[in-house]
């Protein structure tokens, strides 16, 4: 029965086996820990060593520091901007425009099945 | 005869009719006692629950079931097929599976986080039809049955979609749902008048041994194929996904999942077995048609869940990437299928990638469930679902912010969960077809990651924020119905050898060789 709940599963080419990698998970955590517990504790609390950075300005109060969601990966979205716009154009909320998705994707088909 | 001989015989019609029974009950009982109201609700969905699952026990061992309706006697008469039957084999079970889970866990976190609504008598007469719908589509072996099945989902889900009517953005949602619905459930309605005037029938699997690819034959498959792609929220016809799933109640997004799947189990369906015969032919290149649609599906989806800052939005459209990974997948074993030169692949990649593909069904329903669940929960504990709003809400919300953890790395593919191991038996069998697929897949998997990462940074983690200082973690029932579906995610990630080898195989076994499908014909029943 045991045998059944960890065998391993055979992909094709590959093998996965997440108990396995759980283990090595372990381990390799382990060797971690014990690597940083030789570590030099130069960490003060209290001290300029825990405050943010800010090129110089003073640190606003905690709940205005918070990074929204609109303000992450702003260089990854500008980035993409050119397909993000196309895409932003394609989904106008029209129902109308759902149907004429529908009614492109339906011509091509037949097209293409109507070829074979 | 056992009593449990008789539930397994009658059970693919008990598994329809107890819920629908169930739906029309609930009014009633409403009148008498809310709680018992819910009570009884999650019991009715417990009994079909069991109901499904010794029915799916059954097929995985012994093959298909046909169940028909009124009399076994004379089911075939002059070449047609009188009855109506339901034929419930490996694929059809393992979409129940899926699908009664799910509904039972969205009935047990209805109980409190649909507390402070009203209307709730509808709301469940409406859930249980959307589960008898859901079964219905999957189970039957009738074409017209499917469509009705299919209607009966659409409508329930509709109103379930729109069930906020103070909310003009949910009445916008259900409506565009509704024109969707019917518009595709109508083209599938064409097709099988077309089918029937042709074959003078309605069984699949008589369908199925009579279909010769004639050129109505063909119009007929795209129409099934394209209005059921666009009931599966497949691109460019995804749109409705984000104002449905986004708009209405997630307990109700949550069975959305899964009747959004049955449709897709339906495309599957039409193509391995109605045209399971002609499918194969080597002039017929539709996998590829699949595989161009599921990348499409995938990289627009994760793009726009990019953009998105409505946390349900955004969600829903994580949801469509996924169901690019099925489409991928199965077009994949199909154009494998289909490729003469391929054909000894079918036992190799071929069959690898529709079950990488069957399995991923079942991965995603649970993974992008979890994380509807949270989103209800979070606009449950804050009345907000901007996340340029939220924030800090791991302090209050410990157990939410475990179960999003769980489903963030579900849903992106990262060991040890179960996303992963779909996954990879996906990226393996495409990377033979061609490993610019692969690359592409790892790549939207990764952009996944990111994006729900920016989820947990902008909603749980940051500093505490004023505005949410009274919030408290949500009730016992919303995290039960959490707890189940993270410690099902966590379980098949743990042990998916077990699961593979006893339900996503045999499924994907049933989908690949209609013949086991089409046996009770020939052989009688």
């Amino acid at each position: 029965m045991l045998e059944e709940f960890i065998k391993t599963l055979l992909t094709g080419n590959g093998f996965w086996n997440p108990l396995v990698w759980i283990l090595g998970f372990i381990v390799i955590f382990l060797v971690v820990y014990i690597l940083r517990g030789y570590g030099n504790a130069t960490y003060k609390k209290g001290t300029s060593q825990t405050q943010s950075f800010l090129s110089g300005n003073p640190e606003y109060e905690k709940q205005f520091m918070h990074v929204k969601a609109s303000n992450l990966y702003w260089g990854w979205t500008n980035a993409m901007k050119w397909i993000i716009d196309i895409l932003k154009k394609m989904h106008t909320g029209n129902v109308s425009d759902y149907v004429l998705w529908f009614v492109i994707v339906l011509g091509v088909l037949f097209i293409f099945v109507g070829l074979m | 005869m056992s009593i449990m001989d008789f539930l397994l015989q009658q059970s693919p019609a008990l598994i329809i009719a107890i819920p629908l029974l169930g739906a029309f009950l609930t009014p009633v009982i409403s009148r008498i006692s809310d709680k018992g109201r819910n009570l009884f609700v999650i019991l009715i969905l417990a009994f079909t629950a069991f109901l499904v699952f010794i029915l799916a026990m059954h097929v995985f061992e012994t093959g298909p079931m046909t169940y028909v309706f009124g009399s076994t006697q004379n089911v075939v008469s002059n070449n047609t097929v009188i009855r109506i039957l339901f034929e419930v084999d490996a694929l059809s079970a393992f979409m129940a599976i899926i699908g009664i889970i799910i509904a039972f866990a969205a009935a047990i976190y209805s109980w409190s986080f649909m507390d402070n609504e009203t209307g709730l008598d509808k709301y469940y007469s409406l859930m249980l039809l959307m589960v008898v719908g859901m079964l219905g589509m999957v189970m039957t072996g009738d074409m017209f049955n499917f469509f009705v099945f299919l209607e009966i989902t659409s409508i329930a889900s509709c109103a379930l979609i729109a069930f906020r009517t103070n909310k003009a953005n949910a009445v916008a949602a259900g409506f565009k749902y509704i024109v969707i619905s019917t518009i595709g459930a109508l083209f599938v309605l064409m097709a099988i008048a077309i089918l029937y005037g042709q074959y003078d029938a309605l069984n699949i699997a008589k369908l199925a041994q009579s279909i010769t690819f004639s050129f109505a034959d063909k119009i007929a498959l795209v129409l099934l194929v394209v209005a059921l792609a666009m009931k599966g929220g497949i691109v460019p016809m995804h749109m409705w996904v984000a104002d449905a799933y986004g708009r209405a109640p997630a307990s109700i997004s949550l069975i959305l999942i899964a009747a959004t799947q049955a449709s897709l189990y339906g495309v599957f369906r039409v193509l391995f077995t109605l045209y399971g015969n002609v499918i194969t032919m080597p002039s017929i290149s539709l996998g590829w048609v699949m595989v161009i649609l599921g990348l499409l599906t995938m990289l627009i989806g994760v793009i726009m869940a990019l953009i998105q800052t409505d946390l349900k939005r955004l969600i829903a459209y994580g949801a469509v990437a996924e169901l690019g990974y099925i489409f991928l997948a199965v077009g994949t074993g199909l154009t494998v299928l289909t490729t003469p030169e391929n054909v000894a692949n079918i036992a190799g990649y071929g069959f690898e990638a529709i079950k990488g593909g069957i399995f991923h069904i079942f991965n995603d329903i649970l993974d992008i469930g979890l994380l509807f669940m949270v989103a209800g929960a979070l606009y449950f504990a804050t009345k907000e679902s901007s996340l340029n709003k939220l924030g800090g809400l791991a302090r209050n919300m410990k157990y939410t912010t475990v179960f999003f953890l769980i489903g963030l790395l579900a849903v992106s593919g990262i060991p040890p969960l179960n996303g992963f191991s779909s996954k990879l038996l996906i990226y393996e069998s495409i990377f033979q077809l061609n490993p610019i697929l692969s690359i592409i897949a790892i790549l939207a998997s990764i952009m996944l990651l990111a994006i729900f990462i920016k989820v947990f940074q902008s909603a749980f983690l940051g500093p505490a924020l004023p505005q949410f200082s009274h919030v408290k973690e949500v009730p016992k029932s919303m995290l039960l119905a959490m707890g189940i579906v993270a410690a099902l995610i966590v379980f098949i990630g743990l042990f998916p050898d077990l699961f593979v080898t006893n339900v996503v195989e045999p499924a994907a076994n049933a989908l690949i060789n209609n013949q086991e499908y089409l046996q009770w014909l020939t052989g009688g029943i």
